[in-house]
């Protein structure tokens, strides 16, 4: 079986056609900064872009041979949660208050509860579900509050993975946590992923928790995808998009010393007003005049492709 | 002798709860020779953004000293600390929260100027708005516009101009870059060296971030739950760290190079516990892999291994 | 050009608008709170030239029993009422009493609440126990038994109404800028304006009370119209404006006995009262979003 998702979405060009492959038990890493679309490619998969604002307006989203655009609402309910569910970025607010974790991993259980199973076998799965996360069982009756924000995201997880879904999507899942709860966290989640056979699309801006869980990376800018290829591609290999290369040297590296950092100038663009062309050449130290007038194709080497001028004339 | 420029001395701040008290800095000693950069790690509770306030006097502190230039701080009136506020700012983490947000970019960062009336004439005042925003890298023609009509890193900016309009010997920089995206983070940081050279300013530079914080820093402090774990030149902890929670912090950063992919790393079980009413000895013990009974007994205290380098931790007493 | 002149032009160039002309242009682009403005400028128009649309002594005071309760007519625009007086003349000279009451009294409480309700959220502490557990006292009662409590201690009249109003009104004044300036305090900006050495005084009008501003204005143009029925409410039971003068909340309580045969009685002074509360409403609506800057466009 193969996952495939190609979209081609155009919402106030947050997100503009982008191409995305995922295969099974694989984990796609999507990075770029803020602005630059990556929720929004998540939210158009699951379909939940917020009503009358968003709008998915072109593309396909391939999941198990069917496209979920033209699905319909009901079919789409039992994808979210049954098959693609999502972590949130912020475990603070994700959780409903008012109702104690186990609770809300029951609720999460019985909408989805196709094989007609007992109470007591959801309770079990309840309980099964948050060891699994490494949360003891006798604390179910607990509400979020008593939780720290790493135990939220655990449950955060355990509700998400509840069902057994094929794919998640993890949406910065450990940006608001602290760096000894971020490894814990990432750690449980490859583990988990490798034990359970999923699918995950790993959101986020850090480039090191790309490096160290996911298979393959799109790095995204302005809405596009501006270079995407397997890890090694992106970490090892030799061109690279500009854009890319200035993520790399705005990252304080631990293992050399220097002194300045390489950043990229300037800012992102305004989604509203994005630049002809290339919508990188504004920032780009390697502009050249094509890039000013003319959108650059992709451009591929076997599993890597880079969207930009510059790399297509040098490898010609 | 090479006098530090601030330095605190058995510095603790209590703060009281319903529960207990609660020791967000517990028995701190720091010292910041001129010109220099301290860097202050740890997680988020560990107290120190509560040292930075402590030391500015933002908030009082329960026990200790804060000696400026050689001046014990803490027992200055409103007047007189008002002068040495001047040489003592901050730059606040969040750029959302820390603009007033009914003021445009010239009024935040004249408003220093005016508090302190140091420059009374308008124009001269204008001219001074003008050559701090050229120093942090603003353009002319933000000075009318308010600080939420602008992104992240140029408010940050505007922060750092008002950190500097009183021409500060010594700023502390509370996360400065921690909400601003990676690109934006380095332009930042390359602008806060930068006019560290130029104006030869000291910080103290708190920040949860240990690959930022390696960076600018001379010397680096970890702290846990309220106290100082260990301190040493940034190099030299970077090579040689001692203290398991340290390892433990520089264990965790994920590294941006498949090099370090399948590395084995040793992830610390647990969470950070609460600063309330804390057991003697190590706070650390708890989530230790190296935890002996002995941990559990009081006097532990910094001790140094090797020039410049002190820890608290039994294994190298 | 020297550095100064360079200063002086770039000053110009992005010279900031005028702080006043930037928030009529941002009022200007709010339609309802300019059909507010409108009407509101009309009844104050009109209570200013009251006597010149009638005059006091003869068509609003002088009692005429053959004109009594007749409808609206050519003669008498409103009517008359009970008394043959005519209802227009009593409503315009009637709105000079109600727009004070209004004003006067949202003005001073106002004031005294905001100066409390900012320094309790500022300082906190035993300060802060105290003013607010007597505030908790006054809020306790309800504040028309209040107002009647202080009018019958001192003496109906208009000057007494006044203070028994405001008194009642503080409180609620007092908690609202409390609350919205202790979510201000806690903000970064705050400590950043400390750190600069500013002091209390400066922090407060500078960066509290700017940013407290939306929901104070808000609450203070509900509460025009709320001091306005209260008024109405002390008047009818004879604690307020002392007959024959006109007073819309007193009018429409005379006129209660004879509300089903001549409604019209009722009708004018109620509309009187809604068009100004409503007008007053919008205003505020609009001036709380033009005073944001962050909400320009």
């Amino acid at each position: 079986m193969k996952v495939i998702y190609k979209t081609d979405s155009d919402t106030i060009c947050a997100v503009n056609g982008i191409d995305l492959i995922l295969d099974k038990e694989q984990t796609l890493g999507i990075v770029g900064e803020t602005g630059a679309g990556k929720t929004t490619t998540a939210l158009s998969i699951l379909r939940l872009l917020p009503q009358d604002i968003g709008e998915i307006t072109e593309g396909q989203i391939i999941f198990e041979g069917k496209d979920l655009i033209s699905a319909k609402e009901s079919d789409m309910r039992k994808v979210r949660g049954e098959k693609i569910s999502m972590i949130f970025q912020d475990p603070m607010t994700s959780l409903n208050p008012v109702l104690t974790v186990g609770q809300q991993l029951y609720e999460a259980l019985e909408l989805h509860n196709t094989q007609n199973k007992s109470k007591s076998q959801l309770e079990a799965r309840v309980d099964e579900m948050l060891e699994l996360v490494g949360i003891p069982k006798n604390r179910k009756r607990e509400y979020p509050h008593q939780f720290s924000g790493g135990m939220k995201q655990r449950v955060v997880i355990a509700i998400a993975l509840a069902c057994s879904p094929v794919l998640v999507i993890a949406d910065e899942p450990t940006t608001a946590l602290d760096v000894t709860i971020q490894a814990q966290v990432l750690a449980m989640m490859s583990e988990l992923k490798n034990k359970l056979g999923m699918s995950m699309i790993l959101i986020t801006h850090d480039l090191g928790v790309v490096a160290q869980n996911c298979d393959k990376v799109a790095i995204m800018y302005a809405g596009e995808i501006v270079e995407n290829g397997i890890i090694e591609d992106i970490f090892e290999g030799v061109n690279h998009h500009p854009y890319t290369e200035g993520l790399f040297g705005s990252i304080p590296d631990l293992t050399r010393s220097t002194k300045r950092l390489n950043p990229i100038d300037g800012l992102m663009p305004d989604p509203i007003n994005l630049p002809a062309g290339c919508t990188f050449h504004p920032r780009c130290p390697k502009c050249m005049d094509i890039c000013r007038t003319k959108k650059p194709e992709p451009f591929s080497f076997g599993s890597h492709v880079i969207k930009c001028h510059f790399v297509q004339n040098s490898n010609q | 002798m090479n006098m530090p420029l601030i330095q605190t001395k058995n510095l603790k701040k209590y703060f009281r709860t319903q529960k207990g008290d609660l020791h967000a800095v517990d028995n701190v000693n720091i010292d910041i020779n001129k010109g220099k950069t301290l860097g202050v790690v740890g997680e988020s509770g560990c107290g120190k953004s509560t040292l930075g306030r402590v030391i500015l006097r933002l908030l009082e502190p329960t026990f200790g000293e804060v000696i400026y230039n050689g001046n014990d701080i803490i027992h200055l009136n409103q007047k007189q600390m008002n002068n040495i506020r001047q040489k003592m700012q901050i730059i606040f983490q969040d750029p959302y929260a820390s603009l007033n947000p009914r003021m445009t970019v010239s009024e935040i960062i004249a408003e220093p100027i005016k508090v302190c009336k140091i420059i009374k004439d308008k124009e001269e005042l204008n001219q001074r708005v003008f050559d701090l925003m050229k120093i942090v890298g603003l353009d002319y023609r933000f000075i009318n516009t308010y600080p939420h009509e602008m992104d992240g890193g140029r408010r940050q900016r505007i922060g750092i101009a008002r950190a500097l309009a009183l021409n500060p010997e010594f700023i502390v920089c509370d996360e400065p870059v921690s909400a601003l995206d990676v690109s934006i983070q380095a332009q930042i940081l390359n602008l806060m060296m930068d006019l560290q050279e130029d104006h030869g300013l000291t910080y103290m530079f708190i920040t949860h971030d240990l690959s930022v914080v390696k960076h600018i820093s001379d010397e680096i402090m970890v702290m846990y739950l309220g106290q100082c774990v260990e301190k040493a030149p940034s190099e030299e902890l970077f090579a040689n760290p001692l203290h398991p929670y340290t390892q433990a912090l520089l264990d965790a950063i994920p590294i941006a190079s498949l090099k370090e992919r399948d590395k084995l790393r040793k992830i610390i079980k647990g969470e950070v516990t609460s600063p309330i009413n804390p057991k003697p000895g190590c706070r650390f013990a708890s989530r230790c892999f190296h935890v002996t009974a002995e941990c559990k007994n009081d006097g532990l205290g910094l001790v140094e291994v090797s020039q410049g380098h002190y820890v608290s931790c039994i294994l190298h007493k | 050009m020297t550095q100064k002149a360079k200063a002086v032009a770039i000053q110009k160039e992005y010279a900031k608008k005028s702080q006043i002309k930037e928030i009529w242009r941002r009022m200007k682009k709010n339609k309802l709170a300019m059909i507010g403005l409108a009407i509101f400028c009309i009844l104050v128009a009109m209570s200013l030239s009251a006597d010149l649309i009638a005059d006091y002594q003869e068509s609003a005071i002088k009692q005429a029993g053959s004109i009594r309760l007749q409808p609206p007519s050519w003669e008498h625009y409103f009517g008359t009422d009970q008394y043959g007086r005519d209802l227009l003349a009593r409503m315009v000279h009637g709105s000079r009493v109600s727009l004070s009451i209004g004003f006067f009294t949202t003005g001073i409480s106002l004031l005294i609440g905001g100066i409390l309700g900012a320094m309790t959220g500022y300082y906190g502490g035993i300060f802060d126990e105290i003013v607010m557990r007597l505030m908790d006292i006054l809020l306790s009662i309800p504040s028309i038994l209040l107002a009647i409590a202080i009018v019958s201690a001192m003496r109906p009249s208009l000057l007494n109404l006044l203070i028994a109003i405001t008194i009642s009104q503080i409180p609620g004044f007092t908690r609202i800028v409390r609350s919205t300036v202790l979510t201000v305090v806690g903000e970064d900006y705050i400590e950043a304006a400390r750190a600069c050495g500013s002091k209390d005084f400066r922090i407060i009008t500078n960066d509290v009370l700017p940013n407290a501003i939306g929901p104070i204005i808000v609450q203070g143009t509900m509460s025009v119209a709320k001091m306005i029925l209260l008024g109405a409410g002390l008047s009818f039971i004879g604690l307020g404006i002392q007959p024959p003068q006109p007073e819309w909340g007193y009018m429409l309580s005379e006129a209660r006995e004879y509300m089903r045969d001549y409604p019209y009685l009722v009708v004018i002074p109620g509309i009187a009262i809604a068009i100004s509360v409503f007008s007053i409403n919008l205003i505020g609506d609009g001036l709380r979003d033009a005073l944001d800057p962050r909400l320009k466009n």
